[in-house]
C-alpha cells in the first residue's frame, strides 16, 4: 500500500465515508470531521506513520491537503 | 479578529499593564462592534443602556451582561446556519442550562488559546493522559456540556488517552493500572473536574485501598467548589489529598466557564488564578457595581477576546473573587493575579462548569 492509499484509508475509516471520495475534505466540511472526529484522525494518522504532532500541527492540520503539507515535516510523502 | 495571527503570535503571560489593557480596549472596541451590528438583543441592551460604542477606551467601560442572560435567550452574531457546535452549561436536567452557539472561528479560536495557555504551563510536548471521567460525555457530538467541551479542549495534549471512570462512573482500576504499565517511568497528564476527582477517584481510591504511583503525574482540574464546599473541603486539602493518595504533587487548578471556553484561568505555582493576554478580571463592587481595588471582595467580571459568535466578551459571573495584584506575582507572569472565593451568596444555583448532579 502507498503511503497516499494509506493515507485516505484512515480518513475514510475513521469518518465511514468511501476511500475514493475524499479528496477536498476539510475540518467542519462534513458532520463527521468535527472536533472528536479530529482527534480520532490524528491518532489514526500517528498510529499509521508511527509519528507524534505537535499541538500546533494539530490545530492546523485543517484540511485533507493541508495535512499532507503538514506531514511532510515528519519526513511522511503522500503523493 | 482572531483570526489573525498576530493576535495569537503573543506569548500568553508577557504583556504588562500598560501594553495589556491598549492592546484589549482595541480587541474589544472591535468585538462590541461587532456585537452591536450582528446581534439584534444586544443592540437593543446596549441602547437601552445609552451606551456609544464609538467611545469605548478602556475594558471597563464596556457594559457587562450577566452570565445568566446565556440562559434565558438564544444569544448569537451569526447566522444559524453557521453554527458547528452548541454549548450547553450544565449536563444535568431540572435546572436552566447556557446555551453558547459557536461557528468554526470562534470554535478554532477557543482550540488555539487553549491550547497556548496550558502548554506554557505544561509545556508543548503532547503525554499520555487519563481523563477522570467517563466517555459517555462525549457520545453526543453537536452538544456538548462543559464536561465535555472540557475534556474534548484538554485532549490534544494527548498522545495516549484513557478515559479513568466507566460510562457508569466507576473507577476503572485495572484499567489505569495498565496504562501506568504501559506508561512507566514517563509524565502522565491527568485532567478532570474538581468535584468529580474528588468524589470518583480520590474516595474510591481510598476505599479500594488502591496508591498508583503518579509521582510523574501532572493534574490539571476545574470546575468550581460548589459541591465540595458543601462537603466542606478547603481547597488547600484537595492537593494535600491528592499528594497522600497517589504521590500527585503538580496539580493545576482553572477557573473558567462554558461562556469563554478557551481564555481560562490557571492556577501558578504560587496558588494564584492568572489572567492571559487574552482575557482578563474585573472585579465590581456589589452595591453599585463600580471597579473594586486590588484586595477587595466582589463580583467577579471575565472580559474574553475569543466570542465572536455570540456576544460573551464581557459577562458578569455569580462567583466572588478578589485581585492580588498585577504584573509582579512571584511566579514571573504579567497580567492580573487572583483568587475566587466561591458563588455569590442569593445568586441563582447555575451550571456554569459546576457540572454534576450527583
Amino acid at each position: 500500500m502507498t503511503n497516499l492509499e494509506r493515507y485516505l484509508n484512515i480518513f475514510a475509516d475513521t469518518f465511514g465515508i468511501d476511500p475514493s471520495k475524499p479528496a477536498d475534505l476539510e475540518y467542519q466540511s462534513i458532520k463527521e470531521w468535527d472536533s472528536v472526529g479530529h482527534m480520532g484522525l490524528i491518532a489514526g494518522i500517528e498510529d499509521a506513520f508511527h509519528i507524534m504532532m505537535d499541538t500546533d500541527d494539530i490545530i492546523d492540520f485543517s484540511s485533507l491537503e493541508k495535512g499532507k503539507q503538514i506531514l511532510r515535516k515528519y519526513d511522511v510523502i503522500i503523493d | 479578529m482572531l483570526d489573525d495571527n498576530r493576535v495569537l503570535s503573543i506569548s500568553p503571560f508577557s504583556l504588562a499593564k500598560r501594553e495589556k489593557q491598549a492592546f484589549l480596549a482595541e480587541q474589544l472596541h472591535i468585538l462590541t462592534q461587532h456585537h452591536y451590528t450582528h446581534c439584534p438583543e444586544y443592540k437593543k441592551i446596549l441602547d437601552a443602556l445609552r451606551f456609544n460604542v464609538s467611545t469605548v477606551k478602556s475594558c471597563e467601560q464596556i457594559p457587562f451582561l450577566p452570565v445568566r442572560l446565556f440562559k434565558e435567550f438564544d444569544l448569537m452574531s451569526i447566522p444559524r446556519e453557521n453554527i458547528v457546535k452548541t454549548m450547553t452549561s450544565s449536563g444535568t436536567t431540572g435546572q436552566q442550562v447556557s446555551r453558547i452557539y459557536l461557528d468554526k472561528e470562534t470554535s478554532a479560536g477557543q482550540t488555539k488559546v487553549l491550547t497556548k495557555i496550558i502548554s506554557s504551563f505544561i509545556g508543548s510536548s503532547r503525554l499520555p493522559m487519563i481523563i477522570l471521567d467517563s466517555a459517555a460525555l462525549l457520545k453526543n457530538r453537536e452538544m456538548f456540556s462543559a464536561r465535555g467541551a472540557g475534556i474534548l479542549g484538554f485532549s490534544i495534549f494527548a498522545r495516549d488517552r484513557i478515559f479513568g471512570l466507566t460510562d457508569n462512573m466507576e473507577l476503572d482500576i485495572e484499567g489505569i493500572n495498565d496504562f501506568l504499565e504501559k506508561h512507566q517511568g514517563e509524565e502522565i497528564l491527568l485532567f478532570g473536574f474538581t468535584y468529580i476527582i474528588w468524589r470518583h477517584f480520590y474516595q474510591e481510591l481510598r476505599r479500594a485501598g488502591f496508591h498508583p504511583d503518579l509521582s510523574k503525574g501532572i493534574m490539571i482540574h476545574g470546575g468550581g467548589w460548589k459541591k465540595l464546599d458543601e462537603q466542606s473541603v478547603p481547597p488547600e486539602n484537595f492537593k494535600t489529598a491528592m499528594r497522600q493518595a497517589c504521590g500527585i504533587t503538580r496539580v493545576y487548578e482553572y477557573y473558567g466557564m462554558v461562556e469563554q471556553t478557551g481564555s481560562v484561568y490557571m492556577e501558578c505555582e504560587c496558588g494564584y488564578l492568572h489572567a492571559s493576554v487574552f482575557s482578563d478580571v474585573i472585579i465590581r463592587r456589589p452595591a453599585d457595581f463600580s471597579v473594586a481595588q486590588p484586595g477587595e471582595s466582589g463580583i467577579i467580571e471575565v472580559i474574553s477576546i475569543l466570542p465572536q459568535s455570540y456576544p460573551g466578551h464581557v459577562l458578569l459571573t455569580e462567583d466572588e473573587g478578589v485581585i492580588v495584584g498585577e504584573d509582579d506575582c512571584a511566579c514571573g507572569r504579567k497580567g492580573k493575579y487572583f483568587r475566587v472565593r466561591g458563588r455569590l451568596k442569593d445568586a441563582e444555583i447555575r451550571g456554569c462548569s459546576d457540572t454534576y448532579a450527583g
